[in-house]
């Protein structure tokens, strides 16, 4: 009988780490040639303009020139969306869990959480403001966690739900209890789906606390940084903001699919393509 | 009925839906301690109804259906019975001991007991090594083995097998037949298996159940006298012909003819 392994074969780690920077060459290139028609090709050759975009070198040296003050407002508003993310998605797995266990309910509500995931719920930002204070970082936790909400709720009622009916059977046939029926086969099942669900909501949740920021906030904030800084034309501080903002959005993404790969190392995804 | 009746059946009917689909009607049958009885029959005879029913996963619509005694929802209940379906069933977040163990877990056995349990049945399906192995990274053959370890853990006095085999390829299957008549002979466990193949059937069998479609009901039992431990050689010997022979017949008595009819009076209806 073969034994069927994925295992990578035993390489030094020079060759391992040419093998890697190969694989990401393009990648690295693209970056390169991007920055490169940011910096020279935009403003000298196209004529666009230092309110419209200024130049790569500009927004740079602002983004180490000021960077205590970007970071901690980057902090600031980071702490807005994370919380509104825990809470959003915390809400939207226990709901989930609830209409997955009576079904009668999920059918009764699931047209309006697949119809409210359509809407635009950014638009009640000056709501949550009015509702939880405008200089409140909870205003803005509440918005990024009505945002949250939605999609973590469609995904996980789908794995929690999409489970082959022989494996309840099997269940079944070992007198087992909804209670652990859940435990061992619903919610394991819908991690690949929770998961796809958290990630979504983590970008918007950084889209719901900045863009909260901007109906008016604390000036430490992040987005009320990037509205003032424009309102007074340093388009340089705002574009570094903006920066700021992508990192944290870039890690808090990237931390959740880190996560992600070591929860679900027994799914199928797993398996490495070389 | 004998103290050594594993399953009785007495009067089974099952219509589903309003429309009234009638899949079985009127099953009778009677399995006694160590046979090994095939269900066959063309597809939507209801003979994984059958199965199921005797597993308590569905419920008749009238009739009794009794497992070591005792009524099957009260046999599920003491997980007198184990199953395997046509698809290995296994869950892809636990590895091959993980989904082996499951049931032994669901028992609360302890720990120790539990690894020790698993390892038998790990040796026993013959795939010592993959222990940790999680189930993608197994054949279709393999991941049906491990279903049948899993069914057989904690040795059921019965064990329901839903073509366990059918979605596997000829040689697979032959090779899985062999091993299956040697965890049977091993075991001493009951076996209720549901196939539409005639030679299949006849090779595991002590008795085989034909069944005609529409509505479902027991046609034909042939008792399959072939000389126990069967081996690949069973396949050649004359009386195998012969006995694969008597369940094709029965089966186009009463299967496919019948169905004819059936649907010409409900044309005419």
């Amino acid at each position: 009988m073969t034994v069927t392994t994925y295992e990578e074969p035993q390489r030094s780690l020079a060759l391992r780490f040419a093998a890697r920077f190969r694989e990401w060459l393009p990648a690295i290139v693209i970056f390169g040639v991007g920055l490169a028609v940011w910096q020279w090709v935009l403003p000298d050759i196209v004529g666009v303009q230092r309110f419209l975009l200024p130049r790569f070198s500009a927004v740079a040296a602002t983004f180490w020139t000021e960077r205590d003050a970007l970071w901690s407002a980057g902090w600031f508003t980071f702490k807005e969306a994370l919380g509104g993310w825990a809470i959003g998605c915390s809400c939207a797995f226990l709901a989930a869990l609830t209409l997955a266990r009576w079904r009668p309910l999920g059918r009764a509500f699931m047209p309006y959480a697949i119809a409210a995931n359509a809407i635009p719920i950014i638009a009640f930002a000056p709501i949550t403001n009015a509702w939880f204070g405008t200089f409140s970082p909870h205003s803005k936790m509440a918005i990024a966690a009505v945002l949250c909400f939605f999609p973590v709720l469609v995904n996980s009622l789908r794995g929690l739900t999409s489970v082959r009916p022989e494996s309840i059977e099997l269940m079944r046939s070992y007198a087992a209890s909804e209670a652990s029926t859940f435990r061992r086969v619903r919610i394991p099942n819908s991690l690949p789906f929770v998961f796809s669900g958290l990630k979504v909501a983590s970008v918007l949740a950084m889209i719901g606390a900045i863009v909260g920021d901007y109906f008016g906030g604390s000036i430490e904030a992040l987005g009320i940084q990037i509205r003032s800084s424009v309102g007074i034309s340093q388009f340089e501080y705002a574009w570094a903001a903006i920066l700021v903002a992508s990192i944290l959005g870039l890690v808090f993404y990237g931390s959740i699919s880190l996560v992600e790969r070591r929860v679900l190392r027994w799914h199928p995804s797993s398996r490495r393509i070389e | 009925m004998s103290t050594d009746t594993v399953v009785s059946a007495k009067e089974v009917s099952k219509v589903f839906g309003k429309g009234g689909v009638v899949a079985l009607q009127g099953i009778d049958l009677e399995v006694t301690r160590g046979e090994f009885v095939s269900l066959i029959g063309p597809s939507g005879c209801g003979k994984s109804t059958l199965l199921r029913v005797v597993g308590d996963i569905t419920e008749p619509t009238s009739g009794d259906v009794t497992v070591n005694g005792k009524p099957a929802r009260q046999a599920r209940e003491d997980r007198d019975y184990g199953i395997v379906f046509q698809a290995p069933v296994l869950f892809d977040w636990r590895t091959v001991a993980k989904n082996i163990g499951l049931p032994l877990e669901m028992q609360r056995w302890d720990r120790g007991r539990r690894q020790a349990r698993v390892a038998e049945m790990v040796e026993l399906v013959e795939l010592t090594g993959f222990e940790k192995h999680y189930p993608w990274q197994l054949s279709g053959g393999m991941q049906q083995r491990v279903s049948i370890a899993r069914a057989l853990a904690f040795a059921p006095p019965l064990l329901l097998m839903d073509e366990p085999f059918g979605a596997l390829d000829e040689m697979t299957r032959e090779r899985l037949n062999l091993e299956l008549l040697r965890i049977w002979a091993e075991t001493g466990s009951t076996v209720i298996f549901v196939t539409h193949s005639i030679s299949e059937a006849v090779f595991l069998s002590t008795r085989v159940a034909v069944m005609s479609p529409r509505p479902g009901r027991i046609s034909a039992l042939v008792e399959i006298d072939l000389p126990q431990p069967r081996t690949a050689e069973t396949r050649e010997h004359p009386h195998f012909f012969e006995l694969v022979t008597e369940v094709r017949e029965a089966l186009h008595a009463t299967g496919a003819d019948q169905v004819e009819e059936q649907l010409a009076a409900e044309v005419a209806e």
